[in-house]
């Protein structure tokens, strides 16, 4: 199980890109590419944007399908983040 | 180019300023100012600003402003970005809780540090300010993945006490929504492409549903329901379209009265396809803070309108039995 802080990246709002994109490549898709199961903390973030998590997660859900969500672990959401995960979740499933 | 700054411009009458603006001889720009009272939307500066960047120095004129008010478009950096001294006497006030002035963002970095400081600035609370950091960002980051302009965003905020209201313009001198879309939909003409920009799910970067791994084609959706959500203005200005989300203003229960649409033509507007033509893309937004929805319960308004959209335009696609 690995798990990434997001927080010390992010910093309070993660809307960067480049980080999401950095994230995805050297640690979400090597891992998931092991079948290892992965848990991103949003502890600390107090809010993102869709642009974010959809470069975070979107070409998991593509290369993978909803399968890939037993094995992403997303912890400490707030109401915001948890609504904004759902979408890009909802909508890459619906794709 | 002429541009004339009048007594009034906000987004319920920028309609005749954008009109009035003169793209001609774009080798210069002359700005010039009502001479008692000046009263403009943060997004006039934005346009004046990134203007301003593609106007080679020295052919820049701009008569001094005599009008009281013109100390504040010294504070708000707009005689920086001309590269004109305005000889307008001012105080420097800590800005914290009034405005964020002018500010060129042209990168990634630019714009997480520009995120980060500009919320204190306006001193709000962490409700209010976590739906402008997200409008913010998400307009800036179009602009800098998407617009291809050498000088970037200019970014300009207010926020109005006895309104309660933040207003916020971003603007660029970029390639414009059309011919960013270009490379996956075609359109007849600018404003078609800023319909299309405004919906679910259509993005520059490909036609596939999903987008890319990078872009989904959200963002301005998004930001188009939280102003049609929370009854506030929207501009969007590219090419010679021009869209504006007007005030929805129906009797009923907040819901009705607010229904989200994605079809932005569905939403109560105002629209031209001949404004003075805008080489790039300037979007305005007029943020009330009084009555706004909780922000995740916004995004799951939103959360549901964007899902149906999707489905249907999918179903559209679905090829269909042939009965005889």
């Amino acid at each position: 199980m690995i798990t990434i802080l997001l927080q010390p990246l992010v910093r309070d709002f993660a809307e960067n890109k480049d980080i999401a994109r950095d994230i995805r490549e050297k640690t979400l898709m090597p891992a998931l590419a092991r079948a290892d199961k992965i848990t991103i903390d949003f502890a600390g973030v107090n809010g993102a944007t869709q642009s974010f998590i959809h470069a975070l997660i979107s070409d998991a859900l593509r290369k993978y399908g909803s399968d890939v969500l037993e094995h992403i672990i997303f912890r400490n959401c707030n109401d915001t983040i948890r609504v904004i995960i759902t979408i890009v979740t909802e909508y890459m499933q619906e794709s | 180019m002429k541009i004339h700054l009048p007594n009034s411009a906000w987004l319920g009458n920028i309609d005749p300023f954008l009109r009035s603006i003169d793209f001609s001889k774009p080798e210069t720009l002359n700005v010039t100012a009502d001479k008692k009272w000046i009263s403009v939307h943060p997004m006039i500066l934005a346009i004046i600003a990134s203007l301003a960047q593609t106007v080679p120095k020295g052919n820049i004129l701009c008569e001094p402003f005599e009008a009281r008010s013109a100390h504040y478009f010294e504070r708000m950096k707009l005689f920086h970005f001309l590269g004109v001294n305005s000889d307008t006497p001012v105080i420097e006030h800590d800005p914290s809780g009034r405005f964020v002035p002018l500010t060129q963002i042209k990168n990634s970095e630019e714009l997480s540090a520009f995120v980060e400081e500009a919320s204190p600035l306006l001193h709000l609370e962490s409700h209010y300010s976590e739906s402008i950091r997200y409008i913010v960002s998400e307009l800036l980051r179009n602009v800098i993945e998407h617009s291809e302009s050498p000088q970037g965003a200019f970014v300009a905020a207010q926020y109005y006490p006895k309104s309660n209201t933040i207003r916020i313009g971003i603007a660029d001198t970029g390639i414009g929504i059309r011919t960013s879309l270009a490379h996956s939909h075609k359109t007849q003409d600018d404003i078609s492409a800023i319909r299309l920009a405004l919906m679910p799910g259509i993005t520059g970067t490909t036609r596939r549903d999903g987008g890319t791994t990078e872009n989904a084609g959200a963002g301005l959706f998004f930001i188009k329901s939280i102003a049609a959500v929370n009854d506030d203005f929207f501009v969007i200005y590219s090419g010679n379209g021009f869209f504006k989300l007007l005030k929805q203003n129906i009797s009923g229960s907040r819901k009705q009265r607010n229904k989200l649409h994605s079809d932005p033509f569905d939403d109560r507007h105002s629209m031209y396809a001949d404004m003075p033509t805008w080489n790039g893309t300037a979007v305005g937004i007029d943020m009330a803070l009084d009555d706004h929805e909780a922000f995740s319960t916004l995004l799951n308004d939103i959360r549901n309108t964007y899902g149906h959209a999707v489905r249907e335009r999918k179903k559209a696609r679905y090829k269909k039995p042939l009965f005889i």
